[in-house]
């Protein structure tokens, strides 16, 4: 195995590599410290010594790429592909939900499980839908998730999927300790897994209950693995790390619509770019009555609920 | 070259000190240790199979762990009851024991680094934390505050309590222009240690119940109520089993600042609670969990109520053996009046601040949140390591600190019996 980090930093490599030299050999020995203390015998010295991934030069990526790519096919025995593709120019994602046509069936629920290979067992879903009393409006309070009768939508209730509102001001990235956590220039926040220290600050501060965290093992059976991933997306995560809802970053970087958008029976989920003025999302902004879930809170989601009809 | 022999021999002897006592002293050693193995048997176990074993869950993602941690960073704050009496007023009787309160701020600042250090899903990534090697998030992120603070307020009190027991060691006496200043530091420190962990939750605008103004200062009131309790029942304890001088009115007197403290804390608690109560806005929710339960779809929740008024009672019946000369003044009621209040903070500052934090959580479910046996444990091996560190430095400290053992003296003494009539 080749050392993931070259001695002479390549020219492309990313600026705050200038300090690498103290950080590099102070990284190694506490490092190595750290792994004889912790007893991790199975954690690779390489994803150990692992930086964050916004400091990565595009060699040490490739190579960490490659050895998690090799890691998932002994892991999961199929080829899955670990893309990075970045946030495209001239591109803000934004979301709309319909609530006047949401009927709570969760598909959406269960099409972005399968999409982004969450932890079956136990459970993670990123999408939590509220069925919600009419006569109290939204009204978390008043909110079930676990509602499960024969047949949605039910009498006098209506449903309001809730999932990442990508913040224009994330609190979740603000309280982040170790900076595992961003808001890309595509608006998606998403999270390193790698870097994640698993403190939970930003589950608490996420007034959305968008982050889920990994408390066991996740299991994924080699069928249910969906092998189109991103590094800051859908590849396979591991025990102790947060993650969430990414816009299905590894399909919207490559001109799908995530995949709740797509399997949406009632076409409630409206998905396209802000700065766009012919896209359907910037129709529904300016021809409906748009409302931010918690706006009070100056979070300043990207994420828009409206009533279409 | 002389001062680093004779700091390596300070070493040697202070390790000495530590392993040798009495049959009580390797008792109690051996009873620690035990916990402590306990602990880390089934912290093990957490680091094999996740956090699941504990209770934790999305809904209630901080819980027992941080519950005691933020009660222990308010127990090392406290160490400042001591020192401004001392050196602000210049007061004799407690200037003598400020070094006591110091090693306290030890022992709780490494329970709480130890706290964090269980809480957290990759220990193995702490280095991440650091600064300088990890990526700290710094200025933006509170808890890379915390790092920061609490790491300076360690390193500060270790520095002292370790160059005033070298200096005693020396027979030396020490430069009151280098501990002075320092000591003079921690008053500040000690505030600041407590405030950016209030702040840690303060910040948070999702979460209603913490994000009020007065949580800092509620967080200092109840702080120096909790962390002199300790301290009283301590100096009573040292001065009957050791040859610390100790006297009734330096004792008295921290109970008097006490009871300052505590009506100060009572009154905040009053103010945040009729805010909430009164204006009852959709965000009284948590207070109501607290104090009264909630219901939803015909299921009550009151798992925190008795705690919660258990808190409540304990603290105001402390603060009326305080505030009565003749109660401050009497052991009995003036111990019971320790325990009361500690009892009333613990649970305050602990899961009565934590739970009604994330109950019912961002989207308003109520997930019922106990510790789990593994929590339980695990708390109980880092108490018990808290226990230990307390014990093997006082036992080191106070022969040094009463000039029995000093480099000229005593040494040889360590393997004779007449030397264990010190006891940790």
């Amino acid at each position: 195995m080749t050392d993931p980090k070259p001695i002479h930093p390549p020219a492309g490599a990313v600026e705050s590599s200038a300090c690498g030299g103290r950080r590099e050999f102070l990284g190694t020995a506490v490092a190595t410290v750290a792994m004889a203390l912790t007893g991790c015998g199975k954690l690779s010295k390489e994803e150990f010594l692992q930086h964050n991934f916004r400091e990565l030069s595009k060699d040490e990526l490739q190579t960490i790429i490659a050895r998690l790519e090799r890691e998932y096919e002994e892991k999961y025995h199929k080829a899955v592909k670990v893309g990075n593709e970045p946030a495209m120019p001239g591109v803000i994602f934004g979301y709309a939900l319909d609530l006047s046509r949401c009927i709570g069936c969760r598909r959406c629920v269960h099409a972005c499980v399968k999409e982004n290979n969450q932890s079956r067992d136990p459970q993670i879903q990123w999408i939590r839908v509220l069925e919600m009393d009419k006569e109290e409006g939204v009204n978390i309070q008043h909110a079930e998730q676990y509602y499960n009768p024969e047949e949605v939508p039910r009498e006098s209730h209506f449903y309001m999927p809730v999932q990442c509102q990508q913040c224009k001001r994330p609190p979740c990235v603000k309280v982040c300790p170790v900076g595992a956590t961003w808001k890309e220039k595509d608006g998606i926040v998403v999270v390193d897994y790698n870097w994640c220290i698993g403190c939970r600050y930003c589950m608490a501060a996420c007034p959305y209950g968008a982050r889920h965290f990994n408390w066991g093992e996740p299991h994924l059976e080699s069928a249910d693995v969906n092998p189109a991933t991103h590094y800051l997306g859908n590849r396979p995560r591991a025990k102790g790390v947060v993650e969430k809802c990414t816009f299905c970053v590894q399909r919207t970087r490559n001109g799908l619509y995530p995949a709740c958008v797509e399997i949406c029976p009632t076409g409630s989920r409206k998905f396209g770019n802000l700065l766009d003025a012919k896209s359907e999302i910037r129709q529904v902004l300016e021809t409906k009555r748009v409302f931010k879930f918690k706006e009070d809170l100056n979070t300043q989601p990207t994420f828009f609920y409206f009533y279409g009809v | 070259m002389v001062n680093l022999r004779n700091f390596k021999n300070f070493i040697t002897d202070t390790v000495g000190l530590m392993t040798t006592g009495s049959r009580l002293y390797y008792a109690w050693v051996g009873f620690l240790l035990l916990l402590i193995a306990m602990g880390g048997i089934v912290y093990a176990g957490q680091m094999r199979d996740g956090l699941i074993v504990t209770n934790m869950r999305d809904q209630v993602s901080w819980g027992f762990y941080i519950g005691n941690f933020t009660f222990l960073v308010g127990v090392a704050a406290a160490s400042i009851m001591l020192v401004i009496p001392a050196y602000i007023y210049d007061w004799g009787p407690i200037k003598e024991i400020t070094i006591l309160g110091e090693m306290l701020a030890i022992t709780a600042l490494i329970m709480c680094l130890g706290f964090v250090m269980v809480d957290i899903g990759r220990p193995d990534r702490f280095w991440h934390i650091m600064p300088l090697v990890g990526r700290l998030n710094w200025p933006s992120s509170l808890l890379a505050w915390d790092v920061i603070v609490l790491n300076l307020y360690l390193l500060l009190n270790w520095f002292v309590v370790t160059y005033l027991l070298f200096s005693a060691y020396l027979e030396k006496h020490y430069k009151k222009n280098l501990v002075l200043p320092l000591v003079l530091l921690s008053i500040p420190m000690a505030v600041s240690i407590h405030t950016v962990t209030a702040y840690l939750y303060n910040g948070l605008a999702s979460r209603p119940f913490w994000n009020s103004a007065i949580l800092a200062p509620r967080f200092l009131a109840s702080a120096f109520c909790s962390g002199p309790a300790v301290l009283l029942i301590l100096l009573q304890v040292l001065r009957r089993t050791t040859r610390l001088k100790i006297t009734d009115e330096a004792i008295f007197k921290i109970a008097e600042l006490m009871a300052y403290t505590m009506g100060f804390n009572l009154f905040l608690t009053a103010a945040e609670s009729f805010k909430e109560l009164y204006s009852g806005t959709e965000h009284m929710v948590y207070f109501q969990y607290l104090l009264f339960g909630i219901e939803k779809n015909g299921v009550h929740y009151n798992t925190l109520v008795p705690f919660a008024w258990a808190s409540i009672l304990t603290g105001f019946i402390a603060f009326l053996l305080f505030l009565i000369p003749k109660t401050r003044m009497n052991w009995t009621t003036l111990n019971i009046g320790c325990v009361l209040i500690y009892a009333s903070v613990y649970i305050e500052k602990g899961m009565g601040l934590i739970i009604p934090g994330l109950t019912p959580d961002a989207l308003g479910e109520i997930y019922v949140y106990r510790p789990s046996f593994t929590e339980v444990a695990v708390a109980a091996g880092i108490f018990s390591l808290g226990a230990l560190v307390f014990t093997i430095m006082l036992k080191a400290a106070v022969p040094m600190m009463l000039g029995e053992f000093t480099i000229s003296k005593g040494r040889k003494a360590i393997d004779s019996p007449e030397a264990d009539s010190i006891k940790g």
